[in-house]
């Protein structure tokens, strides 16, 4: 062992493709699997998602005009980034959670196999969802799923790497922005995973990460009458009712996911028929 | 000579001797007419003459119907092959196409819309409905839900007054396909055709319980909103109450889908063919006199087209038949209601208090019953009222753009998001537009067509969920992964 003293990083929210402190000024403390303090990361207040409300809300409509093709590049670039930042976010879990090494590696590559697998979507989805409508008359008659808007999610506690995945991909590459709430407990995957988006072209504000508590901030995405959808899985199932309750005031979509499958793509997205007569 | 030379048209009164109405009506649980203890009356808004009195149901009634619904899940609808639940189907949309001409009289006569649309369209789409989902029923497997999707079990239906039979269809006829039964209640003031379709039930010989028809106010909506007993709610109508249903199931696991308010935006871009947009307007905004909640009653007009185009529709306004229901000749009908009747005028009072211009079509409006002549509002900003709330009645308000951008943000400027139509001759445009706006339903070229084959519904405060196509029959079935 050198006797080197190692440069701690500071971890902070990622909105609108910037590296802020919580306006707040207020951080919580992170404590490795033994006890041991690691980092002060923010505690995100209503400003705070509220701002990055304001950039997803000024990043969508970009973002949704991306080609299939584009978006898909961007979330493999996601891929390729994380892949070769391995070794830093196995040594985080590790860290932070006291997983195997082994567990910890299988972690991160199921995460990168599982962007690989999001891309892949991009282009597919209104094929597996669209439809050409046989109407009774002469009309042209289609149905396609178009993006949502701003989603907010709420990322499980663990696992932090894959769940905060799984929180952000399938949103996305529908065409929506998302505002995520990383794992409280271990938040320090999702902030390094903001590194990787900040080096992989993802246009700032498609993608903003808050670390915090859940109990704080989830009632306030609830509320929030410019969050379009709020994917709660990552969110006891005692608050469900009250977040849903809370989210009827603009009829928010509210959904909770068991698995990565394209109907958590399609459940942030809306159908849109579109009808034009055929004739001379 | 100088005298103007005009053809009037011959009342040509459809006969009303095709229905027979009874004095009192109960409620159709468990596959038999049951009686109601308290009643109401249902009038014909059109004269104001009480047509019948409608059962209100209470607790009780909502037990036993929810009971016969559940029994029937289990003993029947559940355990019978796709393919025989099928059959019913068939057989329903068949009796009601022989029956057609009855439900027509029926329904406009309970709801005051002319007698040419419940005809033309209310009617015969609501037949095509089942005739679409019953050929749904042995196919699910197919429907993109996985292998085996599975029904929810009971559904509560709770449904509007503007298309009651139409409305009534897009609901039973999914529900039933996908295997679940069904709880209705229709809209207080529109009862008769869907107590006229449980006869139809009866005929078909569909097993005691699969449709059960409870008639009410919003009381008996709310009942069957928080029964314990159902598994699922669909629900249309105004987006206030569609906030209180979500509030309801939250604490719940019945899955819900909710089709709701709109305030459609109607572009019409400078290079629309002109006269075909007008009659796309006057569709647009005075189709079932009005009462429509993907209704086209923002007019956006591109500037340096709106004196032309405001001209030619105050001309067409001034030729819009607006009297007897029951004429074949007319356009327009009664307004539903005596409390939508002020709602209007309360909307439109607010037009002129906030500075809007309105203009009515002159026309002689019936002493009796509920009237309002068709109505635009020129000179409207994005704040007024008249922009901002669902009127539901046969009242236009304009608005105009100088770049299509500012059209299309105009349009997008609302909370609702059911439908928008777009008139231009240019393709690309077209296409372009109906990327742009923010509506589940886009009209172009065209406006309020409908089809079973054809989802339909909303973006954001205009509700969840689709109806119609495979898209509307993935509401009534289990087995998407998120809840």
């Amino acid at each position: 062992m050198s006797n080197r003293i190692d440069v701690k990083k500071t971890y902070k929210l990622f909105i609108n493709g910037a590296f802020p402190r919580s306006e707040s000024g207020r951080t919580y403390e992170v404590e490795s699997a033994k006890g041991v303090f690691i980092a002060n990361p923010c505690l995100a207040s209503r400003k705070d998602l509220k701002d990055a409300v304001v950039a997803a809300r000024a990043a969508q409509h970009g973002w949704n005009k991306a080609t299939a093709y584009n978006k898909g590049q961007i979330l493999y670039r996601l891929a390729e980034m994380l892949e070769g930042r391995r070794g830093q976010f196995v040594d985080e879990i590790v860290t932070v959670t006291g997983v195997s090494k082994a567990k910890a590696e299988k972690e991160v590559t199921d995460s990168v196999d599982r962007l690989v697998w999001y891309a892949g979507w991009s282009d597919k989805i209104s094929s597996l969802s669209g439809a050409l409508n046989p109407v009774a008359g002469p009309y042209y008659n289609f149905t396609i799923p178009e993006s949502m808007g701003v989603i907010a999610a709420i990322a499980p506690e663990a696992p932090s790497l894959l769940g905060l995945i799984d929180s952000i991909a399938p949103i996305i590459v529908g065409g929506n922005t998302v505002i995520v709430l990383a794992s409280t407990k271990a938040p320090l995957s999702a902030m390094s995973f903001a590194e990787v988006i900040a080096t992989s072209d993802v246009p700032a504000g498609v993608i903003n990460i808050l670390t915090g508590k859940k109990d704080e901030i989830t009632p306030w995405m609830a509320s929030h009458m410019d969050i379009d959808g709020l994917d709660i899985s990552g969110l006891g199932a005692k608050k469900h009712s009250e977040i849903k309750s809370a989210g009827s005031e603009n009829l928010k979509r509210i959904y909770s996911f068991k698995s990565a499958d394209p109907g958590r793509i399609l459940a942030f997205m809306e159908n849109k028929t579109v009808w034009h007569p055929i004739g001379l | 000579m100088g005298e103007k030379l005009t053809f009037e048209y011959a009342p040509a009164p459809e006969s009303r001797a095709l229905v027979s109405i009874k004095p009192k009506y109960g409620h159709f649980i468990g596959g038999k007419f049951v009686a109601g203890s308290k009643h109401f009356p249902t009038i014909n808004p059109a004269t104001e003459e009480v047509l019948s009195q409608i059962a209100l149901a209470g607790r009780n009634d909502i037990d036993a119907a929810v009971k016969a619904a559940r029994k029937a899940y289990t003993t029947t609808w559940s355990k019978m092959s796709g393919k025989e639940r099928g059959k019913y189907l068939f057989r329903i949309a068949r009796i009601m196409q022989e029956r057609s001409r009855e439900f027509a009289v029926l329904e406009t006569l309970d709801n005051g819309k002319p007698i040419r649309e419940s005809r033309d369209v209310d009617v015969p789409l609501a037949a095509a409905h089942f005739f679409y989902h019953a050929g749904w029923a042995d196919k699910l497997e197919y429907a993109g839900l996985g292998t085996t999707p599975k029904a929810h079990g009971v559904a509560g239906q709770i449904i509007p007054w503007n298309f009651p039979l139409l409305m009534l269809a897009w609901k039973v006829a999914p529900a039933l396909a996908a295997g679940n039964t069904v709880v209705l209640k229709p809209a207080e003031t529109t009862s008769l055709t869907a107590l006229l379709f449980a006869e139809v039930c009866q005929q078909a010989e569909l097993p005691a319980g699969v449709v059960n028809i409870v008639t009410g106010d919003g009381s008996t909506g709310a009942l069957i909103v928080n029964h314990p007993g159902i598994d699922k709610i669909a629900f249309t109508g105004s987006t206030e109450v569609g906030k209180i249903i979500a509030r309801a199931v939250a604490p719940t696991n019945k899955s819900v889908t909710l089709e709701l308010g709109g305030k459609a935006a109607n572009i019409i871009f400078e290079d629309a063919a002109i006269d075909e947009s007008v009659e796309g307007i006057v569709n647009g905004i005075f189709f079932n006199q009005g009462h429509v909640c993907c209704a086209g009653s923002r007019l956006i007009l591109q500037e340096s087209i709106a004196d032309e185009v405001l001209e030619k529709l105050k001309n067409r306004m001034a030729k819009i038949r607006v009297g007897d229901p029951m004429d074949k000749n007319t356009d327009l009908g009664a307004i539903n209601s005596k409390e939508q009747l002020l709602k209007i005028r309360e909307l439109t009072a607010v037009g002129d208090s906030e500075g809007a211009q309105r203009w009515s079509a002159p026309c002689d409006l019936p002493g009796k019953g509920f009237w309002f002549a068709p109505t635009i509002f020129t000179g409207v900003t994005q704040a007024h009222r008249i922009a901002r709330e669902e009127i539901f009645g046969p009242v236009l308000s304009v608005l105009t753009f100088r770049t299509p951008q500012e059209g299309i943000d105009k349009a997008n400027n609302t909370p609702f998001g059911l439908s928008a139509g777009i008139w231009s001759e240019k393709g690309s445009k077209v296409l372009w537009a109906s990327q742009q706006l923010r509506a589940g339903v886009i009209w172009a070229n065209t406006f309020n067509k409908f089809d079973p084959t054809s989802p339909f519904g909303g973006y954001k405060e205009s509700g969840w969920g689709r109806e119609g196509g495979r898209h509307g029959l993935s509401a009534y079935l289990k087995g998407v992964s998120h809840e």
